[in-house]
């Protein structure tokens, strides 16, 4: 069933977040993401700006901040435009959360070439630490979510926590970066194998030999 | 003018036009459901497919596709009519086949087209999508279930209603047509989207499982809640109108209709007069026509004052004077008092169609969301598609478009802003709009025909001087001599021994306490609580009447259902009363009456705009004061017969008092 959106009660979150207002460092990126574009076509600032919007909701809830209707609504008066055409992007955008998320939010990759490389795996691993889908753990620390691909199909599987992606990942490393996350560690941030850099082949390149060390014109060879 | 060529016919499309248009110009049909000649394109239903060469070697979408010289379309082609399976195929997956007990079944674009260019079976086994019900107001019924993503209501709501609260959530199999977080749509003209609806997601609350279409009788009609004078159609069934749907004139109402349009129809059969009543010892008692007319006879000195109400056909009206005489005869019940020397000065010069072409327009004291909602969309158009400027004297309120307003001191008449000004002197296409209540202050007339002067709002070709009625009676009673000088108090205090009311309830009674009251209407609202006798009459519905809209446009409705009772047409009613006052009307038939009328009023026996040419009064422009208010203050309370109307009294309670109904299921 495709229910309506979810949204947390009406009338808490306009008590909660009525008066939400950009912060001086927010406004003074707001105006500068506005700036990009032409005077009258401000509205295309708006991705940029809910985006800010989310972020700041994060740091006054410490987690990783969500839109309340409110806030939404700020956004589209700060650009002049209907409050519905706002509502329209942030319903469409996974990246905006419509509901409280918690510090950190974990989105598992589960499209194909991350499940053939063991996503069920990294789930599992969540579902052992206690994260439920689609919720937060009762510590607010965690929020996990699966998602569609996020475009590191080479590292595969990977989750994305906050701002960050975390590749190559099996159960073993998932529970690691968890835990430390839950320890307040900082974990390391990209592909988690030893020996690998980003996503250039394991054991060496297997084309363009030529170009490993240094530049090569391959034209003469065609 | 490009040349292009379809199933083989070469033809000349003009220039602009879609593959979907030069299809239709050759004559082929071709589906749709997110394509309407009235909104934006929008592309995404995808029924509209035909092959194009040159182009990609698959099918196009036709009615986003601009018409190309040389282009060569096929609509009959194996490719087209797989395509279109096609599409009918995956438009059906997520619909369910409630048809049996769907509002829309026999007027659904869905069903039709699935039967003219669908498979006929389905291959599909999964489960199908669900969605929830959303609010959209009293009138709006919706079963977004079978909603299939045209966008028609978004586009509408946003383009024709100027509201943006309508929008589509979500995105791919969630994707979900709402309101903003599910309030009521705030729109005078929300009902237009259950006919925009190509299936049954969005249908008429009201109207909720009352009748299939292929049942009702369909009577052309002319709406009376207003003075637009929309061009209805009366759906019928038995004695009982069961909707109104607006018919297609581009120069009057295009293809919408008001809601109160709409929905007020179930106000015709409730609290209807359905007999005669004559006042004994203080109480309405009912009595036969016979005694009531008897009743009346001792009053009749050969002359009475009529007063006429403000949705009465002209032939009411005419066989009312023809009867009483021309001495006192008023119908602005509300007690306005203008000049009505020069027809011209108090019409709608510009027309309706023509104030699209406006490019600066002046409202002063016209609430004409309220006043005239189709007007307003007119200037919603101007606005948005060519960029008119708006000015407004007048308190500040929503007109869905944006307006400069001026205050509301009406002294910036005499003495124009210099924003105004500048844009006037810069404008080919000036207007200005005095809203009908308005015309209560003193002067104003006077300083808004100086001001048209002054800026010469009337010129070659143009003329932008315009008055906005709001009653439909109102042009046709003036063009009947509706007006006496000095306005319904002047009436008054001539003391007339018998005084006629045609389903007049705006009156402040209390004027004519001496006089003997007859009370000639529908329902049993403000006007028969004070008569000495009640004649039943027929509403507008029941009626083959003559109206003239506020632009001067005479358009005839027809008889749709019966008065209820023992009521009659209201012309009947004066023919057989003047024979018992022993002064027999020269009319037996409603031919034979509209005959004496066009004699009498020779534009009231044609249809079509009437030319009053252009006139000025002179009157004084000396105007002092300020707007205080707006003289529609409940939208969908305007008159006897909304007022009876449990639809309209639920929108009004909803819409403008802010009312929470809650549903059945909460």
């Amino acid at each position: 069933m495709a229910d309506a959106i979810q949204i947390p009660d009406e009338a808490e979150t306009r008590a909660k977040w009525g008066s939400f207002a950009f912060s001086p460092e927010y406004k003074a990126k707001a105006d500068m993401y506005i700036g990009r574009y032409p005077a009258g076509r401000q509205q295309s600032a708006v991705m940029a700006l809910l985006d800010l919007a989310q972020r700041q909701v994060g740091e006054e809830t410490q987690t990783q901040g969500w839109l309340p209707v409110p806030v939404i609504e700020y956004v589209s008066s700060y650009l002049g435009m209907p409050y519905m055409r706002t509502y329209e992007v942030a319903t469409f955008y996974t990246m905006y959360n419509l509901a409280p998320v918690g510090r950190y939010h974990v989105q598992v990759c589960g499209t194909t070439p991350c499940m053939l490389r063991g996503s069920d795996d990294i789930i599992a691993a969540c579902k052992k630490r206690g994260l439920v889908k689609g919720a937060t753990t009762p510590d607010g620390m965690f929020t996990l979510n699966e998602v569609e691909c996020m475009g590191n199909c080479a590292s595969a599987p990977m989750v994305q926590i906050n701002d960050d992606n975390y590749e190559d990942l099996d159960y073993g490393s998932m529970t690691a970066i968890l835990d430390d996350l839950a320890a307040g560690k900082q974990p390391k941030i990209g592909t988690q194998l030893p020996g690998r850099h980003t996503v250039e082949p394991f054991g060496g390149a297997t084309t363009l030999h030529a170009m490993v060390d240094k530049n090569h014109d391959y034209r003469g060879e065609w | 003018m490009p040349k292009v060529t379809v199933d083989g016919l070469e033809l000349e499309v003009p220039a602009g036009a879609t593959v979907l248009q030069a299809c239709e110009m050759a004559g082929k049909e071709i589906p749709r459901f997110c394509y309407h000649e009235r909104l934006s394109i929008a592309g995404n239903c995808r029924m509209c497919l035909v092959e194009v060469a040159p182009g990609p070697p698959k099918p196009q979408a036709s009615c986003a596709l601009p018409a190309t010289e040389g282009q060569i379309i096929r609509t009959d082609t194996p490719m087209v009519k797989n395509a279109r399976e096609g599409v009918m195929e995956f438009l059906l997956i997520n619909h369910p086949l409630d048809c049996p007990i769907c509002d829309q079944g026999g007027e659904c674009d869905l069903q039709d087209q699935s039967v003219a260019y669908g498979r006929g079976t389905s291959r599909f086994e999964e489960n199908k999508r669900a969605v929830t019900e959303k609010y959209m107001g009293p009138l709006v019924k919706t079963a977004m279930t079978r909603c299939i993503q045209c966008t028609r209501c978004v586009r509408f709501a946003e383009e024709v209603a100027g509201i943006e609260e309508v929008g589509a959530i979500g995105r791919g199999e969630n994707m979900q047509i709402t309101t903003y977080l599910e309030h009521a749509m705030q729109s005078e003209l929300s009902g237009n989207v259950v006919d925009l609806c190509p299936v049954g997601a969005l249908t008429a609350k009201p109207y909720a499982f009352e009748a299939r279409p292929w049942e009702l009788k369909k009577t052309p009609s002319i709406d009376v809640m207003d003075a637009v004078g929309t061009n209805i159609r009366l759906d019928s069934r038995g004695r009982a109108v069961l909707r109104a749907l607006p018919r297609i004139n581009d120069d009057v109402n295009e293809e919408w209709a008001s809601d109160k349009t709409r929905h007020a129809v179930d106000g015709l059969t409730h609290r209807r007069l359905d007999k005669p009543y004559i006042r004994k010892d203080g109480k309405l008692v009912p009595a036969s026509w016979a005694e009531a007319f008897d009743a009346i006879k001792p009053h009749w000195t050969g002359k009475a004052a009529v007063v006429a109400g403000d949705q009465v056909d002209c032939e009411t009206m005419f066989a009312a004077r023809e009867l009483a005489g021309v001495s006192m005869l008023e119908g602005r019940q509300t007690g306005l008092a203008y000049d009505t020397s020069s027809l011209s000065a108090v019409n709608f010069n510009t027309t309706i169609a023509g104030i699209e072409n406006a490019d600066v327009i002046l409202l002063v004291g016209s609430d004409l969301r309220r006043e005239a909602p189709l007007v307003n969309t007119r200037i919603q158009k101007a606005v948005r598609k060519r960029g008119a400027k708006v000015f407004a004297i007048g308190p500040v309120t929503d007109l869905t478009y944006k307006v400069e307003w001026l205050g509301d001191d009406l002294s910036a008449l005499a003495k124009a802003p210099k924003a105004l000004a500048d844009a006037l002197k810069a404008a080919e296409r000036p207007a200005i709009i005095v809203g009908g209540g308005a015309l209560r202050y003193e002067g104003l007339h006077g300083a808004a025909l100086a001001f048209a002067k002054k800026y010469k709002l009337v010129r070659d070709g143009w003329n932008g001087f315009n008055i906005l009625h709001f009653a439909a009676a109102r042009m046709g009673g003036l063009m009947l001599g509706y007006a006496h000088e000095g306005g319904i108090k002047k009436l008054a205090t001539a003391k007339a021994g018998l005084a006629f009311f045609l389903g007049a309830d705006e009156v402040d009674y209390g004027l004519f306490a001496d006089s003997f009251k007859v009370y000639v209407g529908h329902h049993g609202d403000n006007g028969a609580h004070h008569a000495d006798v009640i004649l039943p009459g027929a509403a507008y519905s029941e009626k083959s009447g003559t109206y003239v809209n506020l632009e001067g446009r005479v358009q005839r409705g027809e008889r749709a259902v019966f008065p209820p009772g023992d009521a009659r047409e209201d012309w009947a009613i004066f023919r057989a009363l003047s024979d018992v006052l022993g002064q027999r009307l020269p009319f037996d038939s409603l031919d034979a009456l509209r005959a004496e009328m066009a004699k009498a009023v020779p534009a009231l026996g044609v249809e079509g705009l009437v030319d009053y040419g252009w006139s000025e009064p002179s009157l004084s422009a000396d105007v002092s004061g300020k707007i205080a208010d707006y003289p529609i203050k409940d939208f969908y309370l305007t008159n006897a017969i909304c007022r009876a109307s449990e639809t309209m009294q639920k929108c009004s309670a909803e819409l403008v008092h802010g009312t929470h109904f809650l549903e059945a299921a909460e």
